[in-house]
């Protein structure tokens, strides 16, 4: 049985002491982009490449240290400069899909700099392959939901 | 705790008794229809259809093996997807910090090549 497709979304804030037009530019310059959103302490990336403008893709392969290959692939949907950014990108690990996202970014300018709003609605579409930990991991949780709706039926 | 439609659905699931019980049941293994339905006064298909339920909000998987039907607790999705999202979100919430790092770096770079001039 394929196992259900899982929704969920989450936003994160954060504010910056700059300007939109430079933290815009750090979202569509490549070389910019790449330092921040692809590379990271203990990822090796192998490409990375931004077609900034809709309708053009945004791909990244990467690696945690020797751990299996993993894919970003995305496509912009919408584009206002300096105000908002609105993508569509699915993640994939050793070649499986996990995951199909759309995130949008929003630009509002605050007393002390600049809001990034980053919004993401992601369908987590993993699928599983029985091992005995996830099944241990399973028993876990079913026990742990069972015992709350006993407690609170 | 995820907090979504497909939760939704094995909360309701499980806020019913009978399933709860075929659930607790089906953690210590796998079990047949009949074998699952033995505790209750109730007929196979009413069980069945428990076993439906459960089934179509991925709790558990049933097979026919030979002439019976078995059934067992699914593999983790829930788990699974909830430890997936935290790290997800924790890899943007590191992107985030990153991005304020590169904004101060170029800020120390403009203003080097401004002392320059």
């Amino acid at each position: 049985m394929t196992p259900p497709v899982i929704h969920k979304s989450f936003c994160i804030e954060h504010t910056y002491p700059t300007g939109a037009e430079r933290v815009f530019r750090a979202l569509s310059d490549p070389e910019k982009k790449r330092r921040w959103f692809a590379e990271g302490e203990g990822f090796v990336v192998d490409s990375y490449t931004l077609d900034f403008r809709v309708g053009g893709f945004e791909r990244t392969r990467f690696r945690f240290g020797d751990g299996p290959a993993m894919a970003t692939d995305g496509v912009y949907l919408d584009i206002v400069k300096d105000r908002r950014v609105v993508f569509a990108y699915s993640m994939t690990l050793g070649g499986e899909p996990m995951s199909s996202s759309l995130g949008t970014m929003e630009l509002v300018p605050a007393a002390n700099g600049t809001l990034l709003r980053f919004t993401e609605h992601t369908a987590f579409v993993d699928g599983n392959d029985g091992s005995e930990a996830r099944r241990e991991g399973s028993l876990g949780l079913l026990e742990a939901l069972a015992a709350e709706l006993r407690a609170h039926p | 705790m995820l907090h979504n439609q497909s939760l939704d659905r094995v909360f309701h699931a499980l806020s019913d008794t009978t399933r709860r019980a075929i659930v607790e049941r089906l953690v210590s293994g796998p079990a047949t229809v009949s074998e699952l339905s033995a505790p209750f006064a109730m007929t196979l298909s009413a069980i069945g259809q428990h076993i439906q339920l459960l089934e179509g909000c991925g709790l558990v998987h049933s097979a026919k093996v030979g002439r019976t039907r078995q059934v067992e607790l699914a593999p983790d999705a829930l788990a699974r997807a909830e430890s997936w999202f935290s790290s997800h979100r924790a890899r943007w919430e590191r992107r985030l910090s990153r991005l304020a790092d590169v904004l101060a770096e170029d800020d120390a770079q403009e203003t080097k090549r401004k002392a320059k001039k």
